[in-house]
């Protein structure tokens, strides 16, 4: 709530399902680890979406029937997963040259902070005494041709993870193009952030203020079409 | 008659010696080379230099190497994880240095090295801590960073079949950085499942070809044909 006005956030399900809307027919597709791997489940069954998987999967299928895990076969999250048919197997090497060399369509990741630029800050918090990881975490945010970010929008403190500039390390500069969140969508980039789409009840201003940045519609929401 | 194929574990990592550079395959557990790594333990070899996706995971493997006190430094993109217990408790009493690296950039330094490059622009890590103090340069718009070869002495490598030429294939999602580790050391040292007779591997199925592969060892069974 803010400033007296009623809207619901989107749950973590609805925000997986309004992102996989806009995974197109065909599209090859990286999810990161933790919050976006639930888009997966929204995908429309009438599409066909190839998951790529950094540790060497295209293909990527959902987990498989309790007693049928293969230690073998794996996501990036170390978890049992299947081959859909039609799936290959790839070497480490080839898996991040697809992802850098620009051969993959989307990339979803999750953010502790993105900047309006499109900088986003995900793999450490700088915090002393923390054991540094990164993983893929730097490969997939600039590699994708887009990189969507899934994330809330504020922390549990109600600070704002859509920022002027990254506090936290960077993981990627200028790489963010979208960010679907509990309050709204939005896009970023050199001009700023811009808003696709707020919940039923939300206003600009109020989202300006939860946020500090500043904002203005894109150019989608101003026609109308879902803002 | 070529033959690289070795009776024993313990045979296998003969020549490992104190101080040296060895990368271990696996991504997690998949692709762990657990027999070889039981028996560079048993072996004593100590203050070893480790190319790993990982810092070790649960008690095998690598988290056992660590454990048992025998690994100076960890070249790996993700070290922090559940089960990496081992590692973080030397890590944290700074009895062990980690080398933090991109895990496409590790694979595209290791890969650099297999295939005799003096060096790589990635544009992954441009901008961030990791690439502090490290070259840069822009090329066609695109700021890129400078990272050198990750080469080693020894490679240990887990994969499904070999036959004595020491022609690989690998098992679903356990190739990840076996096929550019092979390359990339100047003894591969590979643990399969079964050495099958030569000719055997579909010549148009074969992952690692065996001019990259110095010593077999079958782990399972007594299936080793010198066919």
């Amino acid at each position: 709530m803010s400033g007296g006005l009623a809207f619901e956030r989107l749950g973590r399900d609805a925000m997986a399902s309004r992102l996989a809307r806009d995974i197109p027919e065909g599209a090859y597709v990286n999810l990161g680890i933790g919050l976006p791997t639930r888009v997966a489940d929204f995908l429309p069954p009438d599409r066909e979406v190839i998951l790529h998987s950094e540790n060497g999967l295209l293909g990527m299928g959902p987990a498989p029937i309790p007693g049928e895990e293969d230690p073998d076969l794996i996501n990036a999250g170390k978890q049992p997963v299947t081959l859909l048919t039609g799936g290959a197997f790839f070497h480490h090497g080839d898996s991040f040259a697809m992802m850098r060399g620009g051969h993959i369509d989307i990339c979803v990741l999750g953010a502790f902070q993105v900047s309006v630029h499109g900088d986003l800050a995900n793999w450490h918090t700088g915090a002393p005494g923390a054991i540094p990881a990164v993983g893929g975490a730097m490969d997939l945010a600039i590699g994708a041709k887009r990189t969507f970010v899934m994330m809330d929008l504020l922390t549990r403190d109600g600070t704002s993870k859509l920022v002027e500039s990254c506090t936290y390390p960077v993981t990627g500069l200028a790489c963010v193009s979208r960010i679907y969140t509990d309050h709204a969508v939005f896009e970023v980039g050199p001009e700023g952030a811009a808003v696709v789409e707020m919940v039923d009840g939300l206003t600009l201003e109020a989202l300006q203020e939860l946020t500090g940045v500043p904002l203005c519609l894109a150019g989608s929401a101003m026609n109308g079409a879902r803002a | 008659m070529v033959d690289k194929s070795v009776a024993t574990v313990e045979e296998a990592v003969g020549g490992i010696g104190d101080g040296a550079s060895v990368m271990i395959s696996g991504f997690g557990t998949a692709g762990m080379p657990d027999r070889l790594v039981d028996a560079l333990i048993a072996r004593g070899a100590s203050d070893l230099t480790i190319v790993s996706n990982n810092a070790g995971n649960g008690e095998t493997g690598l988290a056992a190497l660590i454990k048992a006190g025998r690994v100076r430094k960890v070249v790996c993109s993700f070290p922090r994880q559940a089960d990496s217990h081992h590692f973080d408790t030397r890590y944290r009493a700074g009895e062990i240095e980690l080398e933090l690296v991109p895990q496409g950039n590790l694979a595209a330094r290791i890969q650099a090295a297999g295939a005799g490059l003096g060096a790589i622009f990635t544009p992954t890590g441009y901008g961030t801590l990791l690439a502090e103090g490290k070259e840069t340069r822009v090329i066609d718009g695109r700021s890129y960073v400078l990272e050198y070869p990750i080469a080693a002495d020894f490679a240990l490598i887990k994969a499904h079949q070999a036959d004595r030429w020491g022609n690989l294939v690998y098992r679903k999602a356990a190739r990840n950085f076996g096929p550019i580790m092979a390359m990339a050391a100047r003894t591969a040292i590979v643990e399969v499942e079964e050495i099958v007779p030569l000719g055997s591997i579909d010549p148009e199925a074969v992952v690692t070809p065996g001019v990259f592969v110095q010593r077999v060892v079958a782990t399972s069974s007594s299936l080793a044909a010198a066919a």
